[in-house]
């Protein structure tokens, strides 16, 4: 199978989609670039080149550059999927969500449910999200946690190049609003990626690695850090079941439940900060739902509560690693009740 | 242009009905029985009628928290609105929206907005897609003056400028964003900052049926050509409070009064047609006879239907659940 980036995947998913259906659109700053300039057209395909190449396939009336106003081009996605379009918006950075987020919360979250299931808005805001590039506090934030406490939005976050396709595929195809979620540090990750179109179906996780003796939830970029671990552990004769829950809305809590219940002890990895965190949501869910079959208090693996740092020596220290996950798995396992 | 004795007629019948549901929901929102709050359009009715008499259901319109009087000139059901407010699961949005999320997508309707400045975006979306799909439709976002200093709303008109949509910004100007006047909050004017964007801006007198026809006439046709976005400041008075409970302690002395006796747009268009013969005060008041009784009808059979059940609470978060 062909080993493709998690760019090249995200790129493929949108080519391949916007080929089968001319109501996909693509709008953003700069997903193209070059609009009104003097220079090349499809000058940037996005600020990191997800979109290269769109532009030119499909024209510049399926691939539209923005003004820099979120609010604006993010509600115009809104309204145009509540018409009949099925745009794909790009909003550069999650963290400039509090720019658009009317539009997201209080619109397209809502339409459905406010007007009595008449309508569909099927929008498909793609963003970048994480820490690991020294882009500091106002480019790194990951917040996929406000938006999964949102009825009426779903929330996607793949943790490979394989996920991020199948998973924008389902996104595009898919009638309600969706947030989805790419991890900026990931974009030169390759994985095999299948040539055809496919489609993962939201709200069922994915078993990474399968273990005994520890079950580790995790999510996105997360989820590579707890295979790691996973694999290293493996060594030492210590089973690690590493759970993908792949969207965080839908939630697969029957997965979740489950691989709790079979090992007992629970390590929940979320690169967010704590507190209302995907963390303690998921801790929360184990410690109600099977309180009796745990063998260990839920340990949380997360970002500190702090806002992302610049320099290179706190933002190491900041982001969970695969030495702070091991050191919650061996805590866990050690605890005696 | 000369309208016929048909279009006439219906202009008069559709402002007459959004008074009378206003003025009904008025009083059964004093009497208690509507739940929330209400924001009532009496007053403003011309700018309704005079736009969306220009549109069919290929076009789309988004209003604000005041928005009966749109959804009624758009062609929602009257009787399902009225059921709506009063939270019934016959409602237009089965009891799940109200006054402030009234909406009919399948009319062109994309909702009352409980967000101030909301709906100038969603417009602009709605345009693309009349635009991107060859419908040959309009979007008009209906905005508020207090709507009109929003960032939402500005931004809007910048990207309907450069994408070259087919929308229009109607700005509602009745004076007051709730009790702050709209002659203090509005730095600039609205025609200015139209220009400021490079579209057509223009000034009608909301109370006058005919002006406001006119003006919609013409930048709907603009834009249906593919003329791009314009703007229309619409200036009127609304008779009741920002909202329904208000006490209206900032108006002047008499100010309601005087102007609903002076420039209210059912008596205006009444004296206009009357005395160019164009339609008889016998038919107009046959109407009137007409819509007061539906209204009356519609809030009985309103208030008489169900509720919503606990079987309707989590339906229609999601158009599917995995």
């Amino acid at each position: 199978m062909p080993k493709k980036t998690y760019r090249q995947a995200i790129n493929e998913a949108l080519r391949q989609e916007m080929e089968r259906d001319p109501r996909v659109i693509l709008m953003g700053e700069d997903v193209a670039g070059g609009m009104g300039s003097p220079g090349e057209d499809d000058a940037w395909g996005g600020p990191l080149g997800v979109t290269k190449g769109l532009m030119p396939r499909f024209g510049r009336e399926r691939v539209l550059d923005t003004p820099i106003t979120e609010s604006a081009f993010i509600g115009a996605a809104v309204g145009a999927a509540a018409t009949g379009l099925r745009p794909v918006a790009e909003l550069m950075f999650v963290d400039f969500f509090g720019v658009c987020f009317d539009q997201i919360f209080n619109q397209a979250a809502k339409f459905r449910y406010m007007f009595g299931g008449k309508a569909k808005t099927p929008v498909v805001i793609r963003t970048m999200y994480g820490a690991g590039f020294r882009a500091a506090s106002q480019h790194s934030q990951c917040l996929y946690p406000i938006f999964t406490h949102i009825p009426g939005l779903k929330v996607a976050l793949p943790s490979n190049a394989y996920e991020a396709k199948g998973l924008l595929i389902q996104a595009i195809r898919d009638d309600d609003p969706v947030i989805f979620f790419e991890h900026k540090a990931m974009y030169d990750e390759e994985a095999e990626v299948p040539d055809e179109p496919y489609v993962i179906p939201f709200g069922e996780a994915n078993l990474t690695r399968e273990g005994d003796d520890v079950t580790v939830v995790a999510m996105g970029r997360m989820v590579n850090f707890a295979n790691q671990v996973a694999d290293k552990l493996a060594k030492e004769k210590i089973g690690v079941t590493v759970v993908d829950i792949r969207t965080t809305s839908p939630l697969d809590t029957e997965t979740i439940l489950e691989t709790a219940s079979e090992t007992g002890r629970v390590v929940v990895v979320d690169e967010s900060h704590p507190r209302c965190s995907m963390a303690s949501d998921i801790a929360a869910l184990v410690a109600q739902e099977c309180f009796s079959d745990l063998k260990a208090p839920v340990k949380m693996v997360t970002a500190p509560h702090a806002p992302v740092p610049f320099s290179p020596a706190l933002e190491d220290l900041y982001i969970p690693s695969p030495a702070k996950i091991e050191a919650a798995v061996r805590e866990v396992l050690a605890f005696k009740g | 242009m000369q309208l016929s004795r048909e279009e006439l007629i219906h202009a008069y019948r559709q402002m007459r009905t959004i008074r009378a549901f206003e003025d009904r929901v008025h009083e059964e929102f004093a009497a208690g029985n509507i739940p929330g709050f209400v924001h009532l359009y009496a007053g403003e009715e011309a700018s309704a009628v005079g736009f969306c008499m220009h549109l069919t259901d290929v076009d789309r319109i988004a209003s604000t928290h005041r928005g009966h009087g749109h959804c009624i000139a758009k062609g929602c059901d009257v009787k399902a609105m009225m059921a709506e407010i009063f939270g019934k699961k016959d409602g237009l949005c089965g009891g799940k929206g109200g006054s402030m999320h009234i909406a009919d997508l399948e009319k062109g309707m994309m909702g009352a907005n409980g967000i101030v400045g909301g709906g100038p975006p969603l417009i602009c979306g709605a345009a693309l897609t009349a635009k991107t799909l060859g419908t040959g439709g309009v979007a008009i976002a209906f905005v508020g003056d207090g709507g009109s200093n929003q960032g939402t709303t500005l931004e809007s008109y910048n990207l309907a400028k450069v994408w070259n949509l087919p929308a229009i910004f109607v700005i509602e100007d009745n004076g007051y964003a709730e009790s702050t006047a709209s002659s203090w909050s509005v730095a600039g004017s609205q025609v200015g900052r139209a220009a400021g964007f490079g579209m057509p801006g223009y000034e009608v007198d909301g109370h006058d049926f005919f002006a406001v026809h006119e003006v919609a006439r013409e930048v709907i046709d603009r834009a249906r050509k593919g003329g791009g976005p314009s703007l229309v400041h619409v200036r009127f008075t609304r008779y009741y409070g920002h909202f329904e409970g208000d006490a209206m302690t900032y108006r002047g002395k008499d100010e309601v009064p005087r102007i609903a006796a002076e420039r209210d747009c059912l008596k205006l268009f009444r004296q206009r047609v009357v005395e160019a013969a164009l339609l008889e005060p016998e038919t107009l008041d046959a109407i009137d006879r007409e819509v007061v009784a539906y209204i009356d009808r519609v809030t009985n059979e309103a208030k008489a239907a169900p509720m919503p059940t606990e079987a309707d609470l989590l339906t229609d978060v999601y158009v599917s659940y995995h």
